[in-house]
Protein backbone atom coordinates (compact mmCIF):
# COMPACT_ATOMS: atom_id res chain seq x y z
CA UNK A 1 0.00 0.00 0.00
CA UNK A 2 1.39 3.39 -0.95
CA UNK A 3 0.44 6.59 0.74
CA UNK A 4 0.81 9.90 -0.97
CA UNK A 5 1.97 12.72 1.19
CA UNK A 6 0.22 16.00 0.60
CA UNK A 7 2.74 18.21 2.28
CA UNK A 8 4.73 20.09 -0.34
CA UNK A 9 7.96 20.05 1.67
CA UNK A 10 8.49 16.34 2.06
CA UNK A 11 8.85 13.98 -0.87
CA UNK A 12 6.49 15.98 -3.08
CA UNK A 13 8.74 16.65 -6.10
CA UNK A 14 8.77 13.10 -7.45
CA UNK A 15 5.12 12.51 -6.55
CA UNK A 16 4.06 15.75 -8.15
CA UNK A 17 5.97 14.90 -11.31
CA UNK A 18 4.08 11.61 -11.38
CA UNK A 19 0.74 13.39 -11.01
CA UNK A 20 1.46 16.06 -13.60
CA UNK A 21 2.82 13.77 -16.32
CA UNK A 22 1.00 10.48 -16.07
CA UNK A 23 -2.65 11.31 -15.56
CA UNK A 24 -5.25 10.20 -18.00
CA UNK A 25 -3.33 8.39 -20.75
CA UNK A 26 -6.70 7.49 -22.23
CA UNK A 27 -7.54 11.11 -22.89
CA UNK A 28 -4.25 11.55 -24.69
CA UNK A 29 -4.92 8.54 -26.89
CA UNK A 30 -8.38 9.87 -27.73
CA UNK A 31 -6.91 13.27 -28.49
CA UNK A 32 -4.40 11.76 -30.89
CA UNK A 33 -6.99 9.59 -32.62
CA UNK A 34 -9.40 12.50 -33.09
CA UNK A 35 -6.61 14.66 -34.45
CA UNK A 36 -5.77 12.05 -37.08
CA UNK A 37 -9.45 11.65 -37.97
CA UNK A 38 -9.97 15.40 -38.38
CA UNK A 39 -6.91 15.83 -40.58
CA UNK A 40 -8.04 12.84 -42.64
CA UNK A 41 -11.51 14.35 -43.07
CA UNK A 42 -9.92 17.60 -44.17
CA UNK A 43 -7.75 15.79 -46.70
CA UNK A 44 -10.72 13.85 -48.08
CA UNK A 45 -12.71 17.07 -48.41
CA UNK A 46 -9.84 18.65 -50.32
CA UNK A 47 -9.53 15.80 -52.86
CA UNK A 48 -12.58 16.67 -55.00
CA UNK A 49 -11.84 20.38 -54.73
CA UNK A 50 -8.25 20.09 -55.92
CA UNK A 51 -9.21 17.48 -58.49
CA UNK A 52 -11.93 19.68 -60.02
CA UNK A 53 -9.63 22.66 -60.11
CA UNK A 54 -6.82 20.65 -61.65
CA UNK A 55 -9.04 19.06 -64.29
CA UNK A 56 -10.61 22.35 -65.35
CA UNK A 57 -7.31 24.22 -65.45
CA UNK A 58 -5.38 21.50 -67.28
CA UNK A 59 -8.10 20.90 -69.87
CA UNK A 60 -9.22 24.50 -70.25
CA UNK A 61 -5.98 26.45 -70.31
CA UNK A 62 -4.94 25.20 -73.77
CA UNK A 63 -7.81 26.75 -75.69
CA UNK A 64 -7.97 29.93 -73.61
CA UNK A 65 -6.75 32.97 -75.55
CA UNK A 66 -7.87 36.46 -76.39
CA UNK A 67 -9.53 35.30 -79.62
CA UNK A 68 -11.64 32.85 -77.62
CA UNK A 69 -12.60 35.55 -75.11
CA UNK A 70 -13.45 38.23 -77.66
CA UNK A 71 -15.46 36.35 -80.32
CA UNK A 72 -18.92 34.85 -80.45
CA UNK A 73 -20.02 31.62 -82.11
CA UNK A 74 -21.63 33.40 -85.03
CA UNK A 75 -21.00 31.52 -88.27
CA UNK A 76 -19.00 28.80 -86.59
CA UNK A 77 -19.85 25.24 -87.56
CA UNK A 78 -18.44 21.76 -87.71
CA UNK A 79 -14.93 21.32 -86.42
CA UNK A 80 -13.75 24.85 -87.29
CA UNK A 81 -10.98 26.01 -85.02
CA UNK A 82 -12.81 29.28 -84.33
CA UNK A 83 -15.52 30.72 -82.18
CA UNK A 84 -15.47 31.98 -78.63
CA UNK A 85 -17.43 32.88 -75.57
CA UNK A 86 -17.73 36.66 -75.75
CA UNK A 87 -21.50 36.45 -76.19
CA UNK A 88 -21.78 34.01 -73.27
CA UNK A 89 -19.67 36.19 -70.95
CA UNK A 90 -21.82 39.21 -71.80
CA UNK A 91 -25.01 37.18 -71.22
CA UNK A 92 -23.84 35.74 -67.91
CA UNK A 93 -22.68 39.11 -66.59
CA UNK A 94 -25.84 40.97 -67.66
CA UNK A 95 -28.27 38.33 -66.44
CA UNK A 96 -26.43 37.91 -63.12
CA UNK A 97 -26.19 41.67 -62.68
CA UNK A 98 -29.93 42.12 -63.16
CA UNK A 99 -30.70 39.16 -60.91
CA UNK A 100 -28.57 40.86 -58.22
CA UNK A 101 -30.29 44.21 -58.83
CA UNK A 102 -33.66 42.52 -58.29
CA UNK A 103 -32.67 40.29 -55.37
CA UNK A 104 -30.54 42.52 -53.16
CA UNK A 105 -33.12 45.24 -52.38
CA UNK A 106 -35.91 42.71 -51.84
CA UNK A 107 -33.74 40.33 -49.82
CA UNK A 108 -32.24 43.09 -47.72
CA UNK A 109 -35.61 44.64 -46.95
CA UNK A 110 -37.04 41.27 -45.94
CA UNK A 111 -34.05 40.72 -43.65
CA UNK A 112 -34.48 44.20 -42.11
CA UNK A 113 -38.16 43.44 -41.57
CA UNK A 114 -37.38 40.12 -39.90
CA UNK A 115 -34.68 41.49 -37.61
CA UNK A 116 -35.86 45.02 -36.81
CA UNK A 117 -39.64 44.95 -37.10
CA UNK A 118 -41.06 41.46 -37.51
CA UNK A 119 -42.95 40.03 -34.54
CA UNK A 120 -45.37 37.19 -34.14
CA UNK A 121 -47.19 35.25 -36.80
CA UNK A 122 -46.31 37.25 -39.91
CA UNK A 123 -42.58 37.15 -39.17
CA UNK A 124 -42.74 33.41 -38.56
CA UNK A 125 -44.65 32.93 -41.81
CA UNK A 126 -42.06 34.96 -43.74
CA UNK A 127 -39.22 32.93 -42.22
CA UNK A 128 -41.02 29.71 -43.12
CA UNK A 129 -41.58 30.72 -46.73
CA UNK A 130 -38.00 31.92 -47.11
CA UNK A 131 -36.93 28.46 -45.94
CA UNK A 132 -39.28 26.87 -48.45
CA UNK A 133 -37.89 29.11 -51.19
CA UNK A 134 -34.35 27.98 -50.35
CA UNK A 135 -35.35 24.46 -51.30
CA UNK A 136 -36.97 25.27 -54.66
CA UNK A 137 -35.29 23.25 -57.44
CA UNK A 138 -33.75 25.63 -59.94
CA UNK A 139 -35.68 24.20 -62.90
CA UNK A 140 -38.91 25.02 -61.07
CA UNK A 141 -37.75 28.61 -60.65
CA UNK A 142 -37.04 28.66 -64.39
CA UNK A 143 -40.47 27.32 -65.26
CA UNK A 144 -42.05 29.86 -62.91
CA UNK A 145 -40.28 32.76 -64.60
CA UNK A 146 -41.11 31.36 -68.04
CA UNK A 147 -44.79 31.01 -67.11
CA UNK A 148 -44.82 34.54 -65.71
CA UNK A 149 -43.34 36.07 -68.86
CA UNK A 150 -45.46 33.86 -71.12
CA UNK A 151 -48.53 35.48 -69.54
CA UNK A 152 -47.47 38.86 -70.88
CA UNK A 153 -45.50 38.03 -74.02
CA UNK A 154 -47.15 34.83 -75.18
CA UNK A 155 -45.80 31.30 -75.23
CA UNK A 156 -42.27 30.65 -76.42
CA UNK A 157 -40.97 33.92 -75.01
CA UNK A 158 -37.20 34.07 -74.52
CA UNK A 159 -35.46 37.08 -73.01
CA UNK A 160 -32.60 37.85 -70.66
CA UNK A 161 -34.69 39.55 -67.99
CA UNK A 162 -36.82 36.41 -67.60
CA UNK A 163 -33.62 34.56 -66.76
CA UNK A 164 -32.77 37.25 -64.22
CA UNK A 165 -36.18 36.82 -62.61
CA UNK A 166 -35.70 33.04 -62.47
CA UNK A 167 -32.27 33.46 -60.87
CA UNK A 168 -33.53 36.04 -58.39
CA UNK A 169 -36.11 33.51 -57.17
CA UNK A 170 -33.12 31.36 -56.24
CA UNK A 171 -31.05 34.25 -54.96
CA UNK A 172 -33.54 36.10 -52.72
CA UNK A 173 -33.73 33.44 -49.99
CA UNK A 174 -29.93 33.21 -49.84
CA UNK A 175 -29.64 37.00 -49.52
CA UNK A 176 -32.39 37.08 -46.87
CA UNK A 177 -30.79 34.33 -44.83
CA UNK A 178 -27.24 35.68 -44.87
CA UNK A 179 -28.28 39.31 -44.33
CA UNK A 180 -30.54 38.27 -41.47
CA UNK A 181 -27.62 36.53 -39.76
CA UNK A 182 -25.42 39.58 -40.23
CA UNK A 183 -28.05 42.02 -38.93
CA UNK A 184 -28.59 39.87 -35.86
CA UNK A 185 -24.86 40.07 -35.16
CA UNK A 186 -25.06 43.85 -34.76
CA UNK A 187 -25.00 44.43 -30.97
CA UNK A 188 -28.24 45.75 -29.57
CA UNK A 189 -26.21 48.29 -27.63
CA UNK A 190 -25.45 50.15 -30.82
CA UNK A 191 -29.14 50.42 -31.68
CA UNK A 192 -29.88 51.69 -28.18
CA UNK A 193 -26.96 54.11 -28.28
CA UNK A 194 -28.28 55.63 -31.49
CA UNK A 195 -31.90 55.68 -30.30
CA UNK A 196 -30.79 57.45 -27.11
CA UNK A 197 -29.16 60.12 -29.30
CA UNK A 198 -32.64 60.96 -30.58
CA UNK A 199 -32.18 59.23 -33.92
CA UNK A 200 -35.45 57.89 -35.42
CA UNK A 201 -35.66 54.14 -35.80
CA UNK A 202 -35.48 54.05 -39.60
CA UNK A 203 -32.29 56.11 -39.53
CA UNK A 204 -30.86 53.85 -36.83
CA UNK A 205 -31.56 50.92 -39.14
CA UNK A 206 -30.04 52.55 -42.20
CA UNK A 207 -27.13 54.48 -40.73
CA UNK A 208 -26.09 52.24 -37.83
CA UNK A 209 -27.38 48.69 -38.26
CA UNK A 210 -26.89 48.32 -42.03
CA UNK A 211 -23.67 50.34 -41.91
CA UNK A 212 -22.20 48.12 -39.20
CA UNK A 213 -23.28 44.93 -40.95
CA UNK A 214 -22.42 45.97 -44.51
CA UNK A 215 -19.19 43.96 -44.64
CA UNK A 216 -20.99 40.73 -43.79
CA UNK A 217 -23.90 41.55 -46.07
CA UNK A 218 -21.54 42.03 -49.03
CA UNK A 219 -19.94 38.66 -48.30
CA UNK A 220 -23.41 37.09 -48.25
CA UNK A 221 -24.32 38.70 -51.57
CA UNK A 222 -21.07 37.44 -53.11
CA UNK A 223 -21.89 33.93 -52.00
CA UNK A 224 -25.42 34.26 -53.38
CA UNK A 225 -24.05 35.46 -56.73
CA UNK A 226 -21.60 32.56 -56.84
CA UNK A 227 -24.52 30.25 -56.12
CA UNK A 228 -26.60 31.43 -59.12
CA UNK A 229 -23.94 32.28 -61.69
CA UNK A 230 -23.49 28.60 -62.53
CA UNK A 231 -27.21 27.83 -62.91
CA UNK A 232 -28.01 26.16 -66.23
CA UNK A 233 -31.50 24.70 -66.26
CA UNK A 234 -33.55 27.85 -65.50
CA UNK A 235 -31.61 29.81 -68.13
CA UNK A 236 -32.13 27.10 -70.72
CA UNK A 237 -35.89 27.44 -70.18
CA UNK A 238 -36.13 31.22 -70.00
CA UNK A 239 -33.28 32.68 -72.04
CA UNK A 240 -32.53 29.86 -74.44
CA UNK A 241 -29.48 29.48 -76.60
CA UNK A 242 -27.80 31.91 -78.98
CA UNK A 243 -24.71 32.00 -81.16
CA UNK A 244 -24.40 35.76 -81.52
CA UNK A 245 -23.97 38.69 -79.20
CA UNK A 246 -27.15 40.15 -77.67
CA UNK A 247 -26.92 43.06 -75.24
CA UNK A 248 -30.69 43.54 -75.06
CA UNK A 249 -32.16 42.07 -71.90
CA UNK A 250 -35.77 42.42 -73.05
CA UNK A 251 -35.48 41.11 -76.57
CA UNK A 252 -34.55 37.68 -77.73
CA UNK A 253 -32.30 34.84 -76.70
CA UNK A 254 -28.94 35.27 -75.02
CA UNK A 255 -26.09 32.90 -74.38
CA UNK A 256 -24.72 32.31 -70.91
CA UNK A 257 -21.57 30.47 -69.84
CA UNK A 258 -23.24 27.47 -68.14
CA UNK A 259 -25.61 26.96 -71.08
CA UNK A 260 -22.69 27.39 -73.48
CA UNK A 261 -20.72 24.70 -71.65
CA UNK A 262 -23.73 22.41 -71.72
CA UNK A 263 -24.29 22.98 -75.44
CA UNK A 264 -20.69 22.44 -76.42
CA UNK A 265 -20.44 19.30 -74.37
CA UNK A 266 -23.70 18.00 -75.83
CA UNK A 267 -22.45 18.44 -79.39
CA UNK A 268 -19.51 16.19 -78.61
CA UNK A 269 -16.86 14.95 -81.01
CA UNK A 270 -16.84 16.30 -84.53
CA UNK A 271 -16.49 13.70 -87.29
CA UNK A 272 -13.74 15.24 -89.43
CA UNK A 273 -13.20 13.99 -92.91
CA UNK A 274 -9.55 12.93 -93.45
CA UNK A 275 -9.07 15.60 -96.11
CA UNK A 276 -10.40 18.49 -94.06
CA UNK A 277 -7.78 21.14 -93.22
CA UNK A 278 -9.56 23.27 -90.68
CA UNK A 279 -11.14 20.63 -88.46
CA UNK A 280 -10.41 19.75 -84.86
CA UNK A 281 -12.39 16.70 -83.68
CA UNK A 282 -12.32 17.69 -79.99
CA UNK A 283 -13.05 21.39 -80.54
CA UNK A 284 -16.40 21.31 -78.71
CA UNK A 285 -14.86 19.74 -75.62
CA UNK A 286 -11.99 22.21 -75.71
CA UNK A 287 -14.40 25.13 -75.82
CA UNK A 288 -16.49 23.67 -72.99
CA UNK A 289 -13.50 23.23 -70.68
CA UNK A 290 -12.14 26.68 -71.43
CA UNK A 291 -15.55 28.24 -70.81
CA UNK A 292 -15.72 26.37 -67.50
CA UNK A 293 -12.34 27.77 -66.55
CA UNK A 294 -13.52 31.29 -67.42
CA UNK A 295 -16.65 30.78 -65.30
CA UNK A 296 -14.51 29.77 -62.32
CA UNK A 297 -12.24 32.77 -62.87
CA UNK A 298 -15.25 35.12 -62.96
CA UNK A 299 -16.55 33.72 -59.66
CA UNK A 300 -13.07 34.09 -58.18
CA UNK A 301 -12.83 37.71 -59.33
CA UNK A 302 -16.25 38.43 -57.85
CA UNK A 303 -15.08 36.97 -54.56
CA UNK A 304 -12.00 39.17 -54.65
CA UNK A 305 -14.12 42.27 -55.27
CA UNK A 306 -16.37 41.21 -52.39
CA UNK A 307 -13.36 40.80 -50.12
CA UNK A 308 -12.12 44.24 -51.11
CA UNK A 309 -15.46 45.88 -50.31
CA UNK A 310 -15.62 43.96 -47.04
CA UNK A 311 -12.20 45.21 -46.04
CA UNK A 312 -13.13 48.76 -47.01
CA UNK A 313 -16.23 48.82 -44.80
CA UNK A 314 -15.14 46.61 -41.91
CA UNK A 315 -15.14 48.26 -38.47
CA UNK A 316 -11.61 49.28 -37.53
CA UNK A 317 -10.20 49.32 -34.04
CA UNK A 318 -6.96 51.29 -34.37
CA UNK B 1 -32.42 75.36 -18.76
CA UNK B 2 -32.52 72.01 -17.07
CA UNK B 3 -35.87 70.89 -15.92
CA UNK B 4 -37.58 69.14 -13.13
CA UNK B 5 -39.02 65.68 -13.65
CA UNK B 6 -42.10 64.60 -11.73
CA UNK B 7 -43.05 60.95 -11.74
CA UNK B 8 -46.51 59.97 -10.50
CA UNK B 9 -47.99 56.50 -9.96
CA UNK B 10 -45.68 54.92 -12.49
CA UNK B 11 -46.10 51.21 -13.18
CA UNK B 12 -43.68 49.62 -15.60
CA UNK B 13 -44.42 46.42 -17.50
CA UNK B 14 -42.62 43.90 -19.67
CA UNK B 15 -45.60 42.30 -21.39
CA UNK B 16 -47.65 40.75 -18.59
CA UNK B 17 -44.90 41.14 -16.01
CA UNK B 18 -45.08 44.18 -13.77
CA UNK B 19 -41.43 45.06 -13.19
CA UNK B 20 -41.75 48.25 -11.15
CA UNK B 21 -44.80 49.47 -9.21
CA UNK B 22 -46.09 52.79 -7.89
CA UNK B 23 -43.10 55.03 -8.27
CA UNK B 24 -43.51 58.60 -7.03
CA UNK B 25 -40.41 60.72 -7.30
CA UNK B 26 -39.36 64.24 -8.14
CA UNK B 27 -35.97 64.75 -9.78
CA UNK B 28 -34.65 68.23 -9.03
CA UNK B 29 -33.02 70.28 -11.79
CA UNK B 30 -29.25 70.79 -11.80
CA UNK B 31 -28.61 68.12 -9.26
CA UNK B 32 -27.45 64.55 -9.22
CA UNK B 33 -29.97 61.93 -8.20
CA UNK B 34 -28.63 58.44 -7.55
CA UNK B 35 -30.67 55.22 -7.72
CA UNK B 36 -29.39 52.41 -5.55
CA UNK B 37 -30.77 48.97 -4.76
CA UNK B 38 -30.16 45.26 -5.25
CA UNK B 39 -29.95 43.71 -8.73
CA UNK B 40 -33.29 43.20 -10.43
CA UNK B 41 -35.14 45.81 -8.36
CA UNK B 42 -35.94 47.90 -11.43
CA UNK B 43 -33.53 50.83 -11.11
CA UNK B 44 -32.36 50.59 -14.70
CA UNK B 45 -35.85 49.83 -15.96
CA UNK B 46 -37.15 52.94 -14.24
CA UNK B 47 -34.25 55.01 -15.56
CA UNK B 48 -35.07 53.92 -19.11
CA UNK B 49 -38.66 55.11 -18.76
CA UNK B 50 -37.38 58.67 -18.22
CA UNK B 51 -36.38 59.00 -21.88
CA UNK B 52 -38.80 56.46 -23.31
CA UNK B 53 -36.06 53.92 -24.05
CA UNK B 54 -38.06 51.35 -22.12
CA UNK B 55 -40.61 50.94 -24.89
CA UNK B 56 -37.87 50.01 -27.37
CA UNK B 57 -38.10 46.50 -25.92
CA UNK B 58 -40.96 44.56 -27.57
CA UNK B 59 -44.00 44.29 -25.32
CA UNK B 60 -42.77 46.87 -22.82
CA UNK B 61 -45.05 49.69 -21.70
CA UNK B 62 -45.81 51.97 -18.74
CA UNK B 63 -48.81 53.33 -16.85
CA UNK B 64 -48.78 56.61 -15.02
CA UNK B 65 -47.13 59.92 -15.79
CA UNK B 66 -43.59 61.16 -16.19
CA UNK B 67 -43.82 64.94 -16.42
CA UNK B 68 -40.98 67.17 -17.45
CA UNK B 69 -41.75 70.77 -16.56
CA UNK B 70 -45.42 69.86 -16.44
CA UNK B 71 -45.51 68.09 -19.82
CA UNK B 72 -46.30 64.38 -19.66
CA UNK B 73 -43.64 62.56 -21.68
CA UNK B 74 -46.09 59.72 -22.30
CA UNK B 75 -48.89 61.90 -23.69
CA UNK B 76 -50.25 60.60 -26.99
CA UNK B 77 -48.93 63.51 -29.05
CA UNK B 78 -45.40 63.41 -27.61
CA UNK B 79 -42.73 62.13 -30.00
CA UNK B 80 -40.33 59.72 -28.26
CA UNK B 81 -37.50 60.89 -30.52
CA UNK B 82 -38.04 64.48 -29.31
CA UNK B 83 -38.03 63.25 -25.71
CA UNK B 84 -34.66 61.58 -26.25
CA UNK B 85 -33.29 64.82 -27.65
CA UNK B 86 -34.06 66.42 -24.27
CA UNK B 87 -33.07 63.45 -22.14
CA UNK B 88 -29.75 61.87 -23.11
CA UNK B 89 -28.42 58.55 -21.90
CA UNK B 90 -25.09 56.89 -21.13
CA UNK B 91 -25.06 53.11 -20.89
CA UNK B 92 -23.43 50.59 -18.62
CA UNK B 93 -20.94 49.37 -21.17
CA UNK B 94 -19.16 51.92 -23.34
CA UNK B 95 -20.66 51.59 -26.81
CA UNK B 96 -18.98 53.88 -29.34
CA UNK B 97 -19.99 53.19 -32.93
CA UNK B 98 -17.29 50.85 -34.29
CA UNK B 99 -17.57 52.20 -37.83
CA UNK B 100 -16.91 55.79 -36.81
CA UNK B 101 -13.89 57.84 -35.78
CA UNK B 102 -13.74 59.71 -32.47
CA UNK B 103 -14.97 62.94 -34.03
CA UNK B 104 -17.71 61.14 -35.95
CA UNK B 105 -18.85 59.48 -32.74
CA UNK B 106 -19.24 62.85 -31.08
CA UNK B 107 -21.16 64.15 -34.08
CA UNK B 108 -23.29 60.99 -34.33
CA UNK B 109 -26.41 62.64 -32.91
CA UNK B 110 -26.23 65.27 -35.64
CA UNK B 111 -24.94 63.21 -38.55
CA UNK B 112 -27.15 60.15 -38.04
CA UNK B 113 -30.13 62.46 -38.19
CA UNK B 114 -28.98 63.56 -41.65
CA UNK B 115 -28.71 67.12 -40.39
CA UNK B 116 -26.35 69.44 -42.18
CA UNK B 117 -23.66 71.10 -40.15
CA UNK B 118 -20.86 73.32 -41.41
CA UNK B 119 -17.30 72.13 -40.99
CA UNK B 120 -16.45 74.91 -38.56
CA UNK B 121 -19.55 74.28 -36.44
CA UNK B 122 -18.78 70.57 -36.43
CA UNK B 123 -15.22 71.20 -35.22
CA UNK B 124 -16.49 73.54 -32.51
CA UNK B 125 -19.09 71.03 -31.38
CA UNK B 126 -16.53 68.22 -31.26
CA UNK B 127 -14.07 70.29 -29.23
CA UNK B 128 -16.74 71.68 -26.91
CA UNK B 129 -18.30 68.27 -26.25
CA UNK B 130 -14.98 66.49 -25.75
CA UNK B 131 -13.84 69.24 -23.40
CA UNK B 132 -17.14 68.91 -21.58
CA UNK B 133 -16.35 65.22 -21.13
CA UNK B 134 -12.73 65.90 -20.05
CA UNK B 135 -11.44 63.93 -23.01
CA UNK B 136 -10.23 66.65 -25.34
CA UNK B 137 -6.60 66.74 -24.21
CA UNK B 138 -6.23 62.99 -24.55
CA UNK B 139 -7.68 62.65 -28.06
CA UNK B 140 -7.23 66.02 -29.78
CA UNK B 141 -4.39 64.67 -31.93
CA UNK B 142 -6.23 61.59 -33.11
CA UNK B 143 -9.79 62.69 -33.74
CA UNK B 144 -9.92 60.72 -36.98
CA UNK B 145 -8.91 57.42 -35.35
CA UNK B 146 -11.59 54.83 -34.55
CA UNK B 147 -13.42 55.37 -31.28
CA UNK B 148 -13.12 51.71 -30.38
CA UNK B 149 -9.32 52.06 -30.14
CA UNK B 150 -9.62 54.04 -26.91
CA UNK B 151 -9.39 52.54 -23.43
CA UNK B 152 -12.61 51.62 -21.62
CA UNK B 153 -12.64 54.76 -19.49
CA UNK B 154 -11.92 56.97 -22.49
CA UNK B 155 -14.66 55.21 -24.46
CA UNK B 156 -17.13 55.91 -21.69
CA UNK B 157 -16.17 59.58 -21.66
CA UNK B 158 -16.51 59.56 -25.44
CA UNK B 159 -20.05 58.25 -24.96
CA UNK B 160 -20.74 61.07 -22.51
CA UNK B 161 -19.35 63.59 -25.01
CA UNK B 162 -21.59 62.04 -27.66
CA UNK B 163 -24.60 62.37 -25.37
CA UNK B 164 -23.96 66.01 -24.43
CA UNK B 165 -23.29 66.97 -28.06
CA UNK B 166 -27.03 66.64 -28.64
CA UNK B 167 -27.45 69.33 -25.91
CA UNK B 168 -29.99 67.57 -23.72
CA UNK B 169 -31.51 68.96 -20.52
CA UNK B 170 -31.23 65.75 -18.59
CA UNK B 171 -28.52 63.10 -18.63
CA UNK B 172 -29.32 59.55 -17.56
CA UNK B 173 -26.43 57.27 -16.61
CA UNK B 174 -26.96 53.55 -16.21
CA UNK B 175 -24.08 52.27 -14.05
CA UNK B 176 -21.57 54.28 -16.10
CA UNK B 177 -18.56 53.11 -14.09
CA UNK B 178 -19.30 49.43 -13.54
CA UNK B 179 -17.00 48.37 -16.39
CA UNK B 180 -14.19 50.77 -15.49
CA UNK B 181 -11.11 50.75 -13.28
CA UNK B 182 -10.89 53.06 -10.21
CA UNK B 183 -8.93 55.79 -11.99
CA UNK B 184 -11.39 56.00 -14.88
CA UNK B 185 -14.21 55.87 -12.33
CA UNK B 186 -12.72 58.87 -10.55
CA UNK B 187 -12.49 60.73 -13.87
CA UNK B 188 -16.16 60.06 -14.57
CA UNK B 189 -17.19 61.06 -11.05
CA UNK B 190 -15.31 64.37 -11.36
CA UNK B 191 -17.02 64.87 -14.67
CA UNK B 192 -20.44 64.27 -13.12
CA UNK B 193 -19.70 66.91 -10.50
CA UNK B 194 -18.87 69.39 -13.27
CA UNK B 195 -21.79 68.46 -15.48
CA UNK B 196 -24.40 69.02 -12.80
CA UNK B 197 -24.02 72.78 -13.11
CA UNK B 198 -25.63 72.50 -16.54
CA UNK B 199 -27.58 69.28 -16.59
CA UNK B 200 -29.99 67.36 -14.46
CA UNK B 201 -28.27 64.03 -13.87
CA UNK B 202 -29.78 60.73 -12.83
CA UNK B 203 -27.33 57.91 -12.17
CA UNK B 204 -27.90 54.25 -11.40
CA UNK B 205 -25.09 52.71 -9.39
CA UNK B 206 -24.27 49.57 -7.45
CA UNK B 207 -21.47 51.34 -5.68
CA UNK B 208 -22.82 53.01 -2.55
CA UNK B 209 -19.66 55.01 -1.96
CA UNK B 210 -20.14 56.37 -5.43
CA UNK B 211 -23.74 57.34 -4.69
CA UNK B 212 -22.58 59.03 -1.49
CA UNK B 213 -19.77 60.85 -3.32
CA UNK B 214 -21.54 62.17 -6.39
CA UNK B 215 -25.24 62.56 -5.63
CA UNK B 216 -27.33 65.22 -3.95
CA UNK B 217 -30.33 62.99 -3.52
CA UNK B 218 -30.51 59.22 -3.35
CA UNK B 219 -33.42 56.91 -4.07
CA UNK B 220 -33.44 53.37 -2.75
CA UNK B 221 -35.29 50.69 -4.72
CA UNK B 222 -36.05 47.23 -3.43
CA UNK B 223 -38.09 44.21 -4.38
CA UNK B 224 -40.02 41.99 -2.03
CA UNK B 225 -39.07 38.74 -3.75
CA UNK B 226 -38.28 37.02 -7.02
CA UNK B 227 -40.99 37.58 -9.63
CA UNK B 228 -42.45 40.52 -7.76
CA UNK B 229 -42.45 44.14 -8.78
CA UNK B 230 -39.67 46.42 -7.59
CA UNK B 231 -40.65 49.46 -5.55
CA UNK B 232 -39.18 52.76 -4.57
CA UNK B 233 -38.58 52.45 -0.83
CA UNK B 234 -37.50 55.98 -0.06
CA UNK B 235 -35.89 59.01 -1.57
CA UNK B 236 -34.19 61.77 0.40
CA UNK B 237 -31.06 63.89 0.57
CA UNK B 238 -28.03 61.69 0.18
CA UNK B 239 -26.69 62.71 3.57
CA UNK B 240 -29.94 61.68 5.23
CA UNK B 241 -30.15 58.35 3.39
CA UNK B 242 -26.64 57.39 4.39
CA UNK B 243 -26.80 58.65 8.00
CA UNK B 244 -30.37 58.40 9.20
CA UNK B 245 -32.70 56.67 6.73
CA UNK B 246 -36.37 56.43 7.64
CA UNK B 247 -36.86 52.86 6.49
CA UNK B 248 -35.26 49.84 8.12
CA UNK B 249 -34.75 48.22 4.67
CA UNK B 250 -32.66 51.16 3.50
CA UNK B 251 -30.48 51.01 6.55
CA UNK B 252 -30.01 47.27 6.17
CA UNK B 253 -29.03 47.67 2.54
CA UNK B 254 -26.54 50.51 2.94
CA UNK B 255 -24.93 48.89 5.96
CA UNK B 256 -24.48 45.74 3.90
CA UNK B 257 -26.78 43.50 5.86
CA UNK B 258 -28.39 42.20 2.67
CA UNK B 259 -28.24 42.63 -1.07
Amino acid sequence: MTTTTATPSSGAPSGLREILTNTDPRRRRTDRTMKVLIYAAFAIAMIPLVSVLWTVVSKGIGHLNSYFLLHSMRGVFGGMDAGGIYHAIIGTLLITLWATVISVPIGLMVAVYLVEYGRGRLARAVTFFVDVMTGIPSIVAGLFAYALFALFFGPGVRMGIAGSVALSVLMIPVVVRSSEEMLRLVPNELREAALALAVPKWLVTVRVVLRTAVAGIVTGITIAVARIIGETAPLLVTVGVADSINYNMVDGRMMTLPVYIYRQFQQGLVPCSPTATNCVPTINFDRAWSAALVLIIIVMLLNLVGRLITRLFAPKSR
Amino acid sequence: MSQRIDVKDLNIFYGDFKAVADVQIAVEPRSVTAFIGPSGCGKSTFLRTLNRMHEVIPGAYVEGTVAMDGVDLYAADVDPVAVRRQVGMVFQRPNPFPTMSIAENVLAGVRLNNKRISKGDAQDLVEQSLQGANLWNEVKDRLDRPGSGLSGGQQQRLCIARAIAVKPQVLLMDEPCSALDPISTLAIEDLIAELKSQYTIVIVTHNMQQAARVSDRTAFFNLAGVGQAGRLVEVDDTATIFSAPHEQATEDYISGRFG
